[in-house]
Formats: C-alpha cells, sequence, structure tokens
C-alpha cells in the first residue's frame, strides 16, 4: 500500500519535473496567432488600415479589435485568406480605409529634392537612400508602395509610378472563350 | 559495330500522342544559308535566367563574333555580334514572346563586310576541365532545342560529377520541326566531334543518341559518322511518339531510369544535350565560334518550306521571304511547333537562340478550336498525360484559382506539352489553364518574397529606432549628470547655440532629435528656419529655371503653371502647420512616458502614422 502510493508520488513528481522542463526549453516564442495573420499581411506597412503596420494590425485583430476587411493592399483574396485562418465569415473590403491600388513605387524627381530627409524618415522599409541637403533616391527594388512619403515631402517631388508589365513578370491569362459571330456576319466578313 | 545493331531495351513512357507529323515539306531541300544584311534586332533577353550585362554603345562599329553583353550573375548567357556593323539603338523592341511586350533589344545594322573579331580556339584535350567549362561562360551557347537552358551550367560538374551517361536529345518529337533533322544529315561528323568534347567535358562513360524512327536518313548519317570516328556512341532508335524529345522522357526510354519530381537528371547521373547544341560546342570549342546563328525550320503556308541558316536577330519577314514568302491565307505565325509553340505577336520580331520553327499558319491547317465542353471526368487526359500527372484534377483546381492544390497536385511537373487537350474529348484548353495557374503561382511566390523582405526591413527599422531611443536616454542622463556637476561653472546659455546649429546640420539625424526636451526649443526653431530657407531656395531655383524656358508659353500652360504653383505653396503651408503641431505633440510627448517619442520634429509623417495609433490603445 504504502508503496504503491510512493510509486504514484514518484511518477507524479517525476513527469512533473519532464512537463515543467519542457515547457520552458520548448516555449513557443511570441504569439503563433499574430504570427500567422502577419503572413498573410502584404507587408506594405502603408498605415491604411488604421494601425502604425502590418504588426499591429495583426495584432489588433487576434485580440479581436480589429475587422479583417480593413487592408486594402491584401485585396479581397488577403481577406479571404484571414476568413479562412479565423474561421469567420468573409466580408468586403471596408471602403473607409481605401481601395485596391495596382503595385506601385515611389519615385523621387531628384531634380526638385531639396535633401530635407523627411521622407528617408516616413519610409517604413528604410528604402530611401540620401543624406542631408543632398540628392534623395528611392530604391525600386525594396519600396513597398505604401505612399507614406508623399505627404512629407515639402515640394511634392515624389510621385507613385505603377509597375509596368514586362515579358519577365507578365503572366498567362485566365482562358476566355469570345463569344462566336453567327454565320451571316462571318460571311459578310468573307 | 554498333551502328548496325541496335541491341538496347527500350523503355515506355507513360501516355503520349501520335499528332500527324508534317515533317516531309521542309526536308527536301538542303540547309540554306542566309546572309545578314538586314538591321538585326537582338533582345538581351534570349535565354533562361538574368538579362546579360550590355559592353557596347550606340555608334559603336562591332565585328563579327564580338561580345555584345556579358553574363551576369549565376545563370546567363552572353550576346556576340553575328555579323560586323554598326550599334544603331539599344532600345525596347517587340521580341518573340507570347506576352507581345517589347524589351530591350540591340539593333545592329550590318556593314556588308562580314569582317570576323579575332577567334581563340580552346584547346580542350589539354586545359583543365573546370577552365574548358568556365570558358564556355564566354560562347552565348544556350539549349538549342527550344528550352534556351545556358549550356555552361549543364556542363558544369565541379569536378565530381559522378555523371555516367551522356543522352544526345536528336528525337525532335513535334510535328513540322526539322531542323535538327537535316543538321543530323549535312553535318553528322561535327555532331560526333561535339559529342566527344561534351563526352570529355562530363566524364561521361557512355553516350546514348535518342532518335525517332521517322528520321532515317539522320539516323543513317549519323550511324556512318559514328563509324568513321570509331566513336562509342550509340545510335538508338526510338518509336515516333509525342512528346519523347522531352529530356526526361527520353532518358527514361533509352535508359529506363525515371527522375523523381523533385531531382534532376544529373541526380541520377545522365546529362541530356541537343544535337544542334553539341555541335554548336564543337564550333566554340575548334573555332572560338560563338553562338550567332541557328538553324530555322520555315514550314506551313510558305512557297517553298525549309531549313535556314540564319544570323541572330533576323526578322522572321525575311525568313519567310527566304522561303519564298507566305501564301494566300496566311492568318499569323507560330514560334515553335503546333504543341506547344506560341503565335508571334508580329511577323517582324527577330530569331532568337530559342527559335526553332516558324509556321505560317493558315485557317484550314490550324482550325479555330471547337468550343469547349464542360469535363466529363473519361480521364483520357490522364491516359495521355507523359509525366503520369492528374489533367482533369489539374484543370479544376486551376480553373477555380485552387492553387495550393494544384501545387500539390504537381503542378510544376507539368510539361506543358498539350497531350491532354490533343486528346480531350471535350475540346477543353487545359495547357492554358495550366500556364494560368503557372504563372499566377509564381506571381504570388515573388509577392511573398517581397512581402518577407519588407517584414525583414519593417521590423530592423522598428528595432534601430528603438535602440537610438535608448541611446539617446542614455545620453541624456549622462549630459544632465554632468550638466549639473557643471552648472557651477558654465553658464548653460553658452552651450545652446552650438547645439542648435548642429540640430540644423544633423536635421535627419533622429538621434539630435531632442524634441522630447522642451530646452531644445530654439533648435526646433532654427531647424524649421533651415528648412524653410531650404524649401525657399528650392522655389528660387525652380523660378530661375522657370524664367529660362518659360518666357514664351501658351496663357493655357501659364495658368497650368499657375495651378502647380498654388499647389506648392499649398503643400509648403502644410508642411509649415504639420511642424508646428509636431512642437506641440513633441512636448505632449514628454508628458506620455510611454508613447514613442521617436516621433521625431522634422518628420511631419511620423507623427500622422502615429496619431491614429495613439488614440487606439486607450
Ligand atoms: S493596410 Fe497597410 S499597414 Fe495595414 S495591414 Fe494592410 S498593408 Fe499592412
Ligand atoms: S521629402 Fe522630398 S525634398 Fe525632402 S528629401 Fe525626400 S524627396 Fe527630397
Ligand atoms: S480528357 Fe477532357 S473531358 Fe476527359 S477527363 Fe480529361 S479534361 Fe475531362
Ligand atoms: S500538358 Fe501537362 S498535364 Fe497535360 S499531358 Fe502534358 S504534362 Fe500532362
Amino acid at each position: 500500500m504504502l508503496t504503491a502510493l510512493l510509486v504514484m508520488v514518484g511518477l507524479a513528481l517525476l513527469l512533473g519535473l519532464v512537463l515543467g522542463y519542457s515547457a520552458l526549453k520548448f516555449k513557443v516564442e511570441g504569439d503563433p496567432l499574430v504570427a500567422r495573420i502577419d503572413a498573410i499581411l502584404p507587408q506594405t506597412q502603408c498605415g491604411q488600415c488604421g494601425y502604425p503596420g502590418c504588426k499591429p494590425y495583426a495584432t489588433a485583430i487576434a485580440n479581436g479589435e480589429a475587422d479583417i476587411n480593413q487592408c486594402p493592399p491584401g485585396g479581397d483574396a488577403g481577406v479571404h485568406a484571414l476568413a479562412d485562418l479565423l474561421g469567420v465569415e468573409y466580408k468586403p473590403l471596408n471602403a473607409e480605409h481605401g481601395v485596391p491600388k495596382p503595385k506601385s513605387v515611389a519615385v523621387i524627381d531628384e531634380q526638385t529634392c531639396i535633401g530635407c530627409t523627411l521622407c528617408i524618415q516616413a519610409c517604413p522599409v528604410d528604402a530611401i537612400l540620401g543624406a542631408a541637403k543632398h540628392m534623395h533616391t528611392i530604391i525600386a527594388a525594396e519600396c513597398t508602395g505604401c505612399e507614406l512619403c508623399l505627404a512629407p515631402c515639402p515640394v511634392d517631388c515624389i510621385s507613385m509610378q505603377p509597375l509596368a508589365e514586362t515579358p519577365d513578370n507578365w503572366k498567362w491569362r485566365y482562358p476566355v472563350f469570345p463569344i462566336k459571330p453567327v454565320q451571316a456576319t462571318l460571311e459578310k466578313a468573307a | 559495330m554498333n551502328a548496325l545493331v541496335n541491341l538496347a531495351k527500350l523503355f515506355k513512357f507513360n501516355g503520349g500522342v501520335h499528332p500527324p507529323q508534317h515533317k516531309q515539306a521542309s526536308t527536301t531541300q538542303p540547309i540554306r544559308v542566309l546572309q545578314a544584311n538586314l538591321p538585326l534586332v537582338l533582345p538581351l533577353r534570349q535565354h533562361v535566367g538574368n538579362i546579360p550585362h550590355l559592353r557596347v554603345q550606340v555608334g559603336e562599329h562591332v565585328l563579327k563574333g564580338q561580345l555584345l553583353a556579358e553574363a551576369e550573375g549565376g545563370i546567363s548567357a552572353a550576346i556576340h555580334a553575328p555579323t560586323s556593323g554598326t550599334i544603331t539603338a539599344i532600345q525596347d523592341a517587340l521580341i518573340p514572346h507570347p506576352s507581345g511586350l517589347p524589351d530591350r533589344c540591340v539593333t545592329l545594322q550590318p556593314d556588308g563586310l562580314d569582317e570576323w573579331t579575332a577567334l581563340t580556339p580552346i584547346d580542350w584535350q589539354h586545359m583543365e576541365k573546370r577552365a574548358v567549362v568556365a570558358s564556355l561562360r564566354q560562347s552565348g551557347i544556350v539549349g538549342l532545342g527550344g528550352a534556351a537552358f545556358p549550356t555552361h551550367i549543364k556542363l558544369r560538374s565541379d569536378g565530381r560529377s559522378g555523371i555516367h551517361t551522356l543522352v544526345i536529345n536528336a528525337a525532335e518529337c513535334e510535328p513540322y520541326i526539322t531542323c535538327d533533322d537535316m543538321v543530323m544529315r549535312e553535318r553528322a561528323a561535327d555532331i560526333l566531334r561535339g559529342i566527344a568534347i561534351t563526352q570529355h567535358l562530363l566524364g561521361a562513360e557512355r553516350c546514348l543518341i535518342g532518335i525517332e524512327d521517322n528520321k532515317p536518313e539522320a539516323a543513317a548519317a549519323l550511324r556512318a559518322a559514328c563509324h568513321a570516328a570509331d566513336s562509342s556512341a550509340q545510335v538508338i532508335v526510338v518509336p515516333t511518339i509525342y512528346p519523347s524529345g522531352d529530356a526526361r522522357r527520353l532518358i527514361h526510354v533509352l535508359t529506363g531510369l525515371e527522375i523523381p519530381s523533385h531531382q534532376r537528371s544529373v541526380d541520377v547521373g545522365v546529362q541530356c544535350f541537343n544535337v544542334a547544341t553539341v555541335l554548336a560546342i564543337y564550333r566554340y570549342m575548334s573555332f572560338g565560334e560563338p553562338a550567332l546563328s541557328r538553324i530555322v525550320t520555315v514550314t506551313g503556308n510558305v512557297a517553298r518550306p525549309g531549313n535556314f541558316e540564319v544570323p541572330l536577330g533576323m526578322p522572321v519577314s525575311a525568313l519567310l521571304e527566304a522561303a519564298g514568302g507566305v501564301l494566300e491565307d496566311t492568318s499569323e505565325f507560330i514560334m515553335g511547333g503546333p504543341m506547344m509553340g506560341f503565335s508571334l505577336p508580329s511577323p517582324e520580331v527577330p530569331v532568337t537562340k530559342a527559335t526553332n520553327c516558324i509556321i505560317a499558319s493558315t485557317p484550314s491547317l490550324f482550325p479555330p478550336a471547337a468550343p469547349a465542353m464542360p469535363c466529363i471526368r473519361c480521364a483520357r487526359c490522364a491516359d495521355a498525360c507523359p509525366v503520369s500527372l492528374q489533367p482533369q484534377e489539374l484543370y479544376w483546381f486551376a480553373k477555380s484559382d485552387n492553387f495550393d492544390k494544384a501545387r500539390d497536385y504537381k503542378l510544376f511537373d507539368c510539361i506543358e506539352c498539350g497531350c491532354c487537350s490533343y486528346v480531350c474529348p471535350s475540346n477543353i484548353p487545359l495547357v492554358q489553364y495550366y500556364r494560368y495557374a503557372k504563372s499566377e503561382i509564381i506571381a504570388q511566390d515573388r509577392a511573398k518574397e517581397a512581402a518577407n523582405l519588407a517584414r525583414e526591413r519593417n521590423d530592423f527599422r522598428l528595432m534601430r529606432i528603438e535602440r537610438e531611443k535608448q541611446e539617446r536616454a542614455l545620453k541624456h542622463a549622462q549630459k544632465a549628470a554632468g550638466a549639473k556637476a557643471e552648472a557651477s561653472k558654465i553658464e548653460p546659455g553658452k552651450a545652446e547655440p552650438s547645439k542648435a546649429e548642429s540640430g540644423v546640420q544633423h536635421a535627419a539625424d533622429p538621434a539630435v532629435n531632442v524634441a522630447a526636451s522642451p530646452a531644445s526649443a530654439q533648435a526646433e526653431a532654427a531647424k524649421k528656419a533651415a528648412i524653410a530657407a531650404a524649401i525657399a531656395r528650392a522655389k528660387a531655383q525652380k523660378a530661375a529655371q522657370a524664367a529660362q524656358n518659360t518666357a514664351a508659353v501658351t496663357p493655357a500652360v501659364a495658368a497650368e503653371m499657375a495651378a502647380i504653383d498654388a499647389r506648392r505653396a499649398e503643400a509648403a503651408a502644410r508642411a509649415a502647420n504639420i511642424n508646428k503641431d509636431d512642437v506641440a505633440e513633441a512636448a505632449a510627448a514628454t508628458h506620455v512616458a510611454d508613447q514613442d517619442s521617436t516621433t521625431s520634429p522634422a518628420s511631419a509623417q511620423t507623427v500622422s502614422s502615429v496619431a491614429p495609433n495613439s488614440k487606439e490603445p486607450s
């Protein structure tokens, strides 16, 4: 009787130690839900959702403080993905936060730039290069197209230019089938 | 002797189809060599991989074989001048691409002399293999079967390749195309020499030449050449079935080795080259000749179909002219074969390294597809698929944008051979759906990559701002301690102006943005003055410019200019306002301990982006 009790207590202690140790050792860093939501967001970091970046918006969604339809750059596909992940109903994008636009990059008119560095401080991904009182320029490959540098520029020399389609980024179109003209018009044409 | 007795056991891959061949028309005449007499347009994008780096300028005179653009980065190929002449333009022009979009091209006006630059043959037998393969990087040679993958990458063995078999792809399975057939008939001896070089570089023990049984003349020529050269290469005739010319299919037929989907042929010890490619390797090694021309089949609705050796960059229209001109009724031009080719945006596009065939098509040769009907799930497509995929499932997923599922069903193993569309009783253009899905997935993957980069950079920026904030706090604490100690000796007013000045100079440097301390109001004012002065200077500069070029403008333009100036003034006013708000905000920030005081006074934006946030947590 006593042996059995001791064995049980011993086992309980041992398992407790193992569990306690693994809880410390294999601790999951951060909130996995926030990370998963953040992985869906487009990382434009534009703030249109009403939060100062994608991560804060992801945190707000995870805490149930924000709706899933506030990110225009993510588009409808983004809302669908969020709805799938969170197991909630899809809802159309909230137009209050803006409408999706084609992906663009910012371009600085280098003749006009006065080198005030305001745009550098606005850029959420450090994609602007320049020094005080010197011309600034944008690293196009790193620009997310968030438009945050437009407003601070005192001489309005930054503009957004939509990315052009090239043979490199061109996509095959979804097959569509033109409605066939009726025989009569064909004959007329021929 | 091996040439006479074909004892090799052949294997069979799943599916495949037997489309009508139409190969006789273009094999009646020998290959005709075309001279470069028209301006040649050389697209920089002629191969798989990076765009090469331009090495010439407009107006420069170049010799035949001179390097025009150098291979850039890992996978890339060089481009050379196909004849001597002058570079007249470097601009965007139409290229043979299904998108029909223009791309960067070099235009070369031939001088008619066809004068060679100095060529350096490679002593491949005595040089180190690695150096030989490295030299191929300058040759511009790419896979001439149509895939245009840079050849030097495929030969790069790093000295421990373990490749035992070299497979030479002479199958040429697609209907209409006969360029490899004619090359083998006419230049078999040179091909064998190229095979010897390739085999030496790869260190392969054996070489199998796979050729379809619809090319008996070519097979005979190759066998005779093998015999004459006493080569150990085996010419193996394989049954004609489309798409046996696909490298993986041919390797399977010849060796019985099936390459797993996530591996490449080198992983099972086999490497595959097209016949025309080994010929190009031979010409480069023996004569130093880079890739300047290729053989193109011109067939379909033309007067005299045939094969032509064409300098790269020649317009397709000139090629059609050489083939006797197009006949009546021609509706479009197809580059490549009828199964995998695409319609050219215009007959003026240039011939590139990937142009193996031009077909002048008519509605009677290629009748428009009958309307697509719903899929009846007959699974004929699955029976025909040489990769053993489930085309009907892929179609379903691609059609409904279910890209993850499509990927799971190995969409990217699809070689777009078109067998499934060919047999589908419902006339569904299956391959079009797969191409659509593939390019969507590729675009999504790129967007994901860009998002990851943006996340990383944003995280780093936040981390940096946080660090700078801490450093600033530390500096303040030290300064405060120091100031207390020195308060008795130095008057505080003296330190101020110099600080203000440094503030002006480093307005960009957040570390100097001591806005959080109300004591720096002077620095603030100085900074604002400096910005205002800079704006004024920019305006003055603009005005000066305007004075130069707007002396005589129409009233409409003048009105437009006035409107623009008004907008600028408004923007400047706005910026000034924000700056004012800023000071207030910054002052307020000192009281909110945990608020993000990196809100730099010089940055109007940071304030505006933080502002909505400050509402949020409350
Ligand atoms: S709206 Fe902008 S900041 Fe907000 S989640 Fe979307 S991309 Fe990120
Ligand atoms: S905000 Fe405008 S003027 Fe100032 S550095 Fe940037 S581009 Fe130049
Ligand atoms: S062959 Fe056509 S109809 Fe038959 S299962 Fe495949 S896609 Fe469907
Ligand atoms: S196109 Fe793709 S799915 Fe269709 S038969 Fe060829 S490999 Fe199979």
